[in-house]
């Protein structure tokens, strides 16, 4: 029993991981169409540059905030250099060149920092929750995860469902030529889409990054968890990636507990393939429009 | 307020406006007429910039607007209803309404205003537009583009798929938005003989070129003209 609490609870947490990753994904895919590939590689720097900051200054905070605002600046910079020109042309077009953003970040992160792991600081202790003398896995940072990512869920609903910002995001993505002819400034709401998706990513990277460590290649795996989550949720909404996460999350955390780790990216596309032939429109598809 | 000059536009080898003048004076409907592919669709998108006109200058309010940005001239008060499915689909009633003054922050008409012209819309008004019957869109894109209080309408079709009732109330708007805000409205219509009954001056095109340019009784008199090209 204790540990099927064990694997749940930390299917959770996993799972509150893949959302914020997840989540990157469909603000991309929604505002431009485009699966950015790219995205992994993305929080992989982001990561870095928080763990260079943590490092010289000590603090964690002023560490999370560099990766915040690095994701911000990246995702901003690589839709006005690469994405602008791609936006309109085949699908193809932009799917190679995200493969090759994330060639080119994987490459520079190596030449900059060298292949060797480093170890990243949780924020809080690692150390399992002990109730009533069962020692749990689930630790405070465990919960600190699980918060923030809630945090910055609800944060980005309010902010697309509330605020005129948000309204014009919306408005650019569902509709861009008519956005534009209602004075929405369409280009720069992708610009600043492309931020927040890479900053959402660079929050997940900071909060996965004391479990895998940091390397060019060790988010690769949770780039492809946060995938198949976006797709498990239909890849067109927030609330079904975010649901989405938390079914893969426990899903594959039962597999890595009960069948061994070795199996979890296996299942992991075990799930996609079957979504994909079951369901391709995902398990929690936008509403259809009413014919007229 | 809305003048074009000698405009032209191009898909790729195929001339869709040929050397196309005309001016809107403030308060005043413009009506443009003619078959599909007369270049009607063309002549407004080529104005709000959605079209890269390849010869020619647009004018309004005396500022060349011919090479700027379409967000650009749309804050400058030009507004576009867009032919048919103009509403997003995805928002709300309101939703839509408010985008379409938010660039104008508190200048903007608030929906409430909107919905004493358009009863209807005030009862779906949290529903999304997607659940909208065909007149109802109308309504909606008409009034979102009134919310940012243009100079200049630009309306494409706007009977489109309509009941003929619900085409006499949405004319009789346009010529009151003419009269009462002062709006120049360039109304680009297939259904020409509803267009004519409110429109000060009705401009014929055939193959992107004008073919005539006249007060509406006139044009409506002209029993050759009328057969040509307006089938009625």
């Amino acid at each position: 029993m204790t540990k099927f609490i064990d694997y749940t609870l930390n299917g959770i947490t996993n799972g509150a991981i893949y959302a914020a990753v997840a989540l990157a994904l469909v603000l991309i895919w929604r505002a431009t169409r485009i699966v950015n590939f790219a995205q992994g590689a993305m929080l992989m720097i982001t990561t870095y540059i928080a763990a260079a900051v943590i490092n010289s200054t000590g603090s964690y905070v002023v560490g999370f905030v560099a990766a915040l605002a690095s994701g911000l600046a990246i995702g901003a910079v690589v839709e006005r250099l690469l994405i602008r020109r791609v936006e309109h042309g085949p699908p193809l077009n932009a799917v190679i060149v995200t493969l090759g953003l994330y060639t080119f970040l994987v490459a520079l992160a190596g030449m900059i920092w060298g292949d060797t792991p480093r170890s990243f600081p949780p924020a809080f202790s690692i150390r399992g929750y002990e109730i009533g003398g069962a020692r749990y896995l689930f630790a405070p940072n465990d919960t600190y995860i699980v918060l923030v990512v809630v945090f910055v869920a609800m944060v980005l609903a309010a902010l697309f469902r509330y605020t005129p910002l948000g309204l014009q995001m919306r408005a650019a993505a569902f509709k861009p030529e008519v956005a534009q002819l209602l004075g929405v400034r369409v280009g720069r709401m992708f610009t600043f889409g492309w931020g927040l998706a890479a900053l959402t990513g660079a929050i997940a990277g900071v909060l996965v990054a004391p479990s895998v460590f940091v390397a060019p290649n060790n988010f690769d795996p949770i780039l492809i968890s946060g995938f198949v989550a976006a797709v498990l949720g239909g890849l067109d909404s927030p609330p079904g990636a975010v649901a989405g996460a938390m079914i893969l999350g426990l899903a594959l955390s039962y597999v890595a507990g009960y069948e061994g780790d070795a199996l979890v990216p296996l299942a992991a596309l075990v799930i996609l393939i079957l979504v994909l032939m079951v369901r391709p429109t995902g398990l929690f598809p936008a509403a259809k429009e009413r014919r007229v | 307020m809305l003048q074009l000059d000698l405009l032209a536009a191009d898909y790729g080898p195929v001339r869709a406006l040929d050397g196309v003048s005309l001016t809107v004076e403030q308060g005043q409907v413009t009506a443009v007429l003619g078959a599909n592919g007369a270049g009607k669709t063309t002549l407004l998108r080529t104005v709000s910039g959605l079209v890269r006109p390849s010869a020619g200058r647009v004018v309004f309010d005396g500022t060349d607007i011919t090479r700027k940005p379409v967000e650009e001239i749309v804050r400058l008060g030009v507004a576009h209803v867009p032919e048919g499915r103009g509403v997003i689909t995805e928002l709300t009633v309101e939703e839509n309404l408010r985008l379409g003054g938010l660039y104008r922050k508190r200048d903007a008409i608030p929906p409430s205003e909107i919905y004493e012209m358009f009863p209807p819309l005030l009862e779906r008004c949290t529903q999304p537009a997607s659940r909208l019957s065909g007149g109802e869109r109308q309504m909606l894109s008409i009034g979102r583009a009134l919310v940012a209080r243009p100079r200049t309408l630009l309306l494409d079709e706007p009977s489109l798929g309509l009941a003929p009732l619900v085409v006499a109330q949405i004319m009789g708007l346009v010529r009151s938005l003419a009269d009462e805000r002062g709006i120049a409205v360039l109304l680009v219509e297939q259904n020409a003989r509803s267009a004519l009954s409110i429109a000060d001056r009705g401009v014929v095109l055939n193959l992107g070129r004008v073919v005539a340019d006249r007060p509406p009784q006139e044009l409506a008199a002209d029993e050759q003209l009328r057969h040509a090209y307006l089938g009625f």
